[in-house]
C-alpha cells in the first residue's frame, strides 16, 4: 500500500534528505508540516512544494534539539494539519569527534542533538499515534549506529541508542500496528558531508529519500540505504575486535 | 549550539574536475552553495567560479588552482505561473528537473540545447541555442530577471536593458553568481514531436532545404557526413505535435545507459566512425521519413547513453563549434568540410544549422545570424593542428568559435572573435575567473 495522502511532520525539513523526501510526499497529496530553526530556509522548501503541488505547507520554526519546547512546537504542529498521520524525524549533526573526545561538554550536544531530542520527539509521536490508534514513525539514524569506531563514537552510540530506543517504541505499538522505521543510510552527499571528499561510496539525497518512501509503503522496519550496507555493515558488526582494532577507520 | 559541526564555512575540497570534454584536468576546491541564503564562499586568495553541470566541454567551467561553486543544489522552484508559463527557480536546477516539472503541465523550454543535463544558469552563462534559434533566439531572449550575487557580497536583482544583464547573459560565469533565474516557457499541446527526416546529398541541398523549412518548421538541424562524402547527411525537422490529445508524462524513470569505462581510443577511429555514418545514411532508405516520436529521443539523442564522452578514451574529446555569416558562410563551411575530409580525422557528430537573426541578449552571446557547424574528434596532435586550420578559414569571414565548446583556441582569435570582450571586462567580478578566461585574455 503505497504512503499517499497524510498528514506529515518532518522534523528538521531543511536537511537535504529531507528535502527531497518532502517533495515525494508533497507530490503524493500530503499535507506537509515542515519544521526547522531557520524561517527563511523552511520558506525556500515551502514555496518549491507549493510550485509543484496543491497540498497544503505549514511552517514551524524552532530548535528542534531543545526538548523544552517539543511539547509546544507537537501542539503547534498538530494544530495546523488538524492531527498528524506520521512524523519523521530528520535533523541531526555529525559534530567535531575530535572536540567531544577531549571535551565532554561538545560530545554530549552531540548526544543530545541525536539521541536525546530525537527521542523526545518520538516520544511525542508514540503517545499520539497510540492514543488515536494509528500513524507512522520514521526517523534517520545511520550505519554509524552499528559499530562503535574512534572517528565517531558520539555520532555513531547518538544513532545507535536511537535504533535501540525505536526498536522498543516498535515494540509497544506493534499490537496497533503502527509501523516505526529506522532509517540507516550509509555516507550521502550533504551539508553535513561536504567536507569528506566524495567516493563511489556517496549517494545522492534523491536516492536515500526514494528508499525512505519506498520503506514507508512497504511498512518496513529497518532499511539500509542503499541496500548495498547491510551487507556492509554486517561484515563490519561481525569483525573480531582484534581484527577491527586494526583497522584505522 | 555552536561548535556542532555546522561546517559550511569550509573552504571546499580540492578535487580534479573535469568539463565534458575531459580535457584539460584541473584541479581546484569544489565548494556545494546550498542555500541562497549563504555569503558567497570565497576561500582567501584564490579567484571562484559557478560551476553547474559541467557540460560545456572546454575549461570555461573549470577554475585551474582556484575554487568553482558547485549549484547542484540549487534546485528548488521559487514560483510557477501556471497561467502565463512563468517559471522562477533557483541556478542549478537542470533542464532534466524542469521538463519533468513543465511538460505534464503543457509547458515546454523555450530554448534546448542536445542535453537535458545542463543548469539553468549554465543556460543564461552561456546563452545556449537550440534547434529553433532561426525563430526563438537563444535561451537568454527569454530570461525575464536573474539575481547575481558579486565578490563583494551585493546582490543584484537584473532585468533585460541593463547593462549588469547584457553583460551577464553568455557571460561565462564572470560577472558573479546566478542565484536564480526567471523565464518564460512555450506552451505545448502534448509531449509529440512531428519529425521529418530527408536523406540530402551535398550543402546545396542543406541550404535549400533550410530555406524551405525555416518559415514553417520550429526545429532544425542536420546531421552530415565528413569521413566518406563530405556533405552529404539527413535533415531534420520537427514542429510540436498538435494533433493528439494533452497526455501526462509517462511515470518513472526512463533506464539509462552508462558507459561503464573509458574505451580504448581506436574505438572511435576514423574506419569505425565512418561505418557508422555509413549505416546511419543507409538507415534512412526513403529519401523522407515522417515520424511522430517522443520529444526525448527528439532533442536529446544522447542522453540516453549516459556518460557517453568516455567513448573517447583517456585524452578526451574535442569540440568545435563555429559561427559564420551569411557573407562567405556557404563557401567556409564547404571549405571546412573539405578541410576535415582532407584531413583524414573523423569527426563523430557533426552538425549544421541555420541560425536566425533575433538579436542575442548577450554581449557576448555566440550565437547570431549565419551558419552554425559542429564537429567533434578525439583529442590528438593532429586534430589539434587542423583546428587551427579551421580557426583561419572562419576568421577570414569574420566567423567566431562557441566558448562553451573551446578548449584550445588562442587568446588573439578569442579576441578577434569578440571584439566586445574590453567591455564586457569592465563588468566582470574582481572575485571570479575562469580557465578559459585566463587563456584567453592572458595569453
Ligand atoms: C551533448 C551536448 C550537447 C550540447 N548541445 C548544445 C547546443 O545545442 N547548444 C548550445 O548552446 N550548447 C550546447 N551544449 C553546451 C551546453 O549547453 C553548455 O555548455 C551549457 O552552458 C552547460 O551548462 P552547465 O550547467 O553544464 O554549465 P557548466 O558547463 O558547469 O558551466 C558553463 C558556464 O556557465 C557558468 N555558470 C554555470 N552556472 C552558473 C551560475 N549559477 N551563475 C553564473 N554562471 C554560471 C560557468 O561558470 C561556466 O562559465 C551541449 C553540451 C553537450 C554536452
Ligand atoms: N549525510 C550523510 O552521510 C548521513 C549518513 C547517515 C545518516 N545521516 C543522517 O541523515 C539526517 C539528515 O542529514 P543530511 O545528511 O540531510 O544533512 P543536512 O542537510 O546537513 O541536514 C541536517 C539538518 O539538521 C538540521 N539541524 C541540526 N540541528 C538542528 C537543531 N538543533 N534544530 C533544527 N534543525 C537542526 C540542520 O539545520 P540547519 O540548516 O539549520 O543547520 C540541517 O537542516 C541526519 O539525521 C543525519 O545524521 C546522514
Amino acid at each position: 500500500m503505497s504512503f499517499a495522502n497524510r498528514r506529515v511532520l518532518i522534523v528538521g525539513a531543511t536537511s537535504a534528505i529531507a528535502q527531497d523526501v518532502a517533495r515525494i510526499l508533497a507530490g503524493r497529496g500530503c499535507a506537509m508540516v515542515l519544521a526547522g530553526r531557520r524561517a527563511e530556509r523552511l520558506e525556500a522548501v515551502a514555496a518549491d512544494l507549493r510550485a509543484r503541488t496543491a497540498t497544503a505547507v505549514h511552517l514551524l520554526e524552532g530548535d528542534l534539539a531543545a526538548i523544552d519546547g517539543h511539547d509546544k512546537l507537537f501542539s503547534r504542529a498538530i494544530a495546523a494539519a488538524g492531527g498528524l498521520d506520521a512524523v519523521i524525524v530528520a535533523y541531526g549533526v555529525l559534530g567535531d569527534q575530535k572536540e567531544a573526545a577531549a571535551d565532554f561538554a561538545r560530545g554530549r550536544e552531540i548526544l543530545d542533538a541525536n539521541f536525546t531530542s530525537a527521542a523526545s520527539w518520538v516520544s511525542l509521536a508514540a503517545n499520539l499515534f497510540e492514543r488515536q490508534g494509528s500513524g507512522h514513525i520514521v526517523a534517520i539514524g545511520s550505519v554509524a549506529g552499528d559499530r562503535g569506531r574512534k572517528t565517531n563514537y558520539f555520532y555513531g552510540a547518538a544513532k545507535g541508542a536511537l535504533d535501540l530506543f525505536l526498536q522498543g517504541v516498535r515494540h509497544r505499538l506493534a499490537p496497533k500496528g503502527i509501523p516505526v522505521l529506522c532509517v540507516k543510510p550509509g555516507f550521502v552527499d550533504t551539508p553535513m558531508t561536504a567536507h569528506i571528499p566524495k567516493t563511489p561510496m556517496f549517494a545522492s539525497p534523491a536516492e536515500i529519500a526514494q528508499g525512505i518512501v519506498a520503506a514507508m509503503d512497504s511498512r518496513k522496519s529497518v532499511v539500509y540505504l542503499p541496500g548495498k550496507w547491510r551487507l556492509v555493515m554486517f561484515v563490519l558488526r561481525n569483525l573480531p575486535e582484534f581484527v577491527f582494532n586494526k583497522l584505522n577507520i | 549550539m555552536h561548535g556542532l559541526a555546522d561546517r559550511r564555512g569550509h573552504a571546499g575540497i580540492r578535487v580534479t574536475v573535469e568539463s565534458w570534454g575531459r580535457y584539460p584536468k584541473t584541479a581546484q576546491r569544489v565548494i556545494s552553495r546550498e542555500w541562497r541564503d549563504e555569503p558567497l564562499a570565497i576561500p582567501a586568495g584564490l579567484s571562484v567560479l559557478a560551476h553547474g553541470m559541467g557540460r560545456s566541454y572546454g575549461d570555461s567551467c573549470l577554475n585551474d588552482g582556484n575554487a568553482v561553486i558547485s549549484t547542484r543544489r540549487l534546485r528548488r522552484i521559487l514560483e510557477f505561473d501556471p497561467a502565463e508559463g512563468v517559471l522562477r527557480c533557483e541556478a542549478g536546477m537542470t533542464l532534466d528537473e524542469i521538463l519533468d516539472f513543465c511538460v505534464p503541465r503543457g509547458w515546454f523550454p523555450p530554448v534546448t540545447p542536445g542535453t537535458r543535463f545542463v543548469t539553468v544558469g549554465g543556460a543564461a552563462a552561456n546563452d545556449v541555442h537550440g534547434k529553433n534559434h532561426h525563430v526563438a533566439g537563444c535561451f537568454g531572449n527569454f530570461v525575464r530577471a536573474m539575481e547575481l550575487l558579486r565578490g563583494d557580497g551585493s546582490r543584484h536583482v537584473l532585468h533585460p536593458g541593463q547593462d549588469l544583464f547584457r553583460a551577464t547573459i553568455a557571460g561565462l560565469g564572470l560577472t558573479g553568481l546566478i542565484d536564480w533565474v526567471e523565464f518564460q516557457l512555450k506552451p505545448i499541446g502534448n509531449r509529440w514531436i512531428d519529425v521529418e527526416t530527408i536523406r540530402m546529398g551535398g550543402l546545396d541541398e542543406f541550404f535549400a532545404l533550410s530555406r524551405e523549412s525555416e518559415p514553417s518548421w520550429e526545429y532544425l538541424v542536420a546531421w552530415v557526413d565528413t569521413v566518406v562524402s563530405p556533405g552529404r547527411g539527413l535533415f531534420i525537422r520537427g514542429n510540436h505535435d498538435t494533433a493528439r490529445e494533452p497526455s501526462a508524462r509517462t511515470a518513472g524513470k526512463k533506464p539509462a545507459l552508462r558507459v561503464p569505462f573509458d574505451f580504448p581510443s581506436f574505438a572511435l577511429g576514423r574506419f569505425s566512425i565512418g561505418a557508422f555514418n555509413e549505416l546511419f545514411y543507409r538507415k534512412q532508405l526513403r529519401r523522407v521519413s515522417r515520424q511522430t516520436v517522443d520529444y526525448e529521443p527528439f532533442f536529446y539523442p544522447l542522453d540516453s547513453l549516459l556518460e557517453w564522452n568516455r567513448l573517447y578514451g583517456k585524452a578526451g574529446l574535442l569540440q568545435w563549434q563555429c559561427l559564420v555569416p551569411w557573407a562567405g558562410g556557404p563557401e567556409a563551411v564547404a571549405a571546412l568540410l573539405k578541410e576535415t575530409h582532407r584531413s583524414g580525422q573523423a569527426s563523430f557528430l557533426t552538425v549544421l544549422k541555420t541560425m536566425g537573426s533575433k538579436p542575442a541578449a548577450g554581449m557576448l552571446s555566440f550565437a547570431g545570424p549565419g551558419i552554425t557547424l559542429a564537429l567533434d574528434f578525439q583529442r590528438g596532435g593532429e586534430t589539434l593542428k587542423l583546428l587551427d586550420r579551421l580557426d583561419s578559414i572562419i576568421a577570414e569571414v569574420g566567423g567566431r568559435l562557441y566558448p562553451a565548446k573551446d578548449a584550445r583556441m588562442s587568446g588573439a582569435s578569442f579576441r578577434e572573435f569578440y571584439p566586445k570582450w574590453r567591455e564586457f571586462e569592465w563588468f566582470r567580478d574582481p572575485a571570479f575567473s575562469s580557465s578559459f578566461w585566463r587563456r584567453v585574455t592572458e595569453a
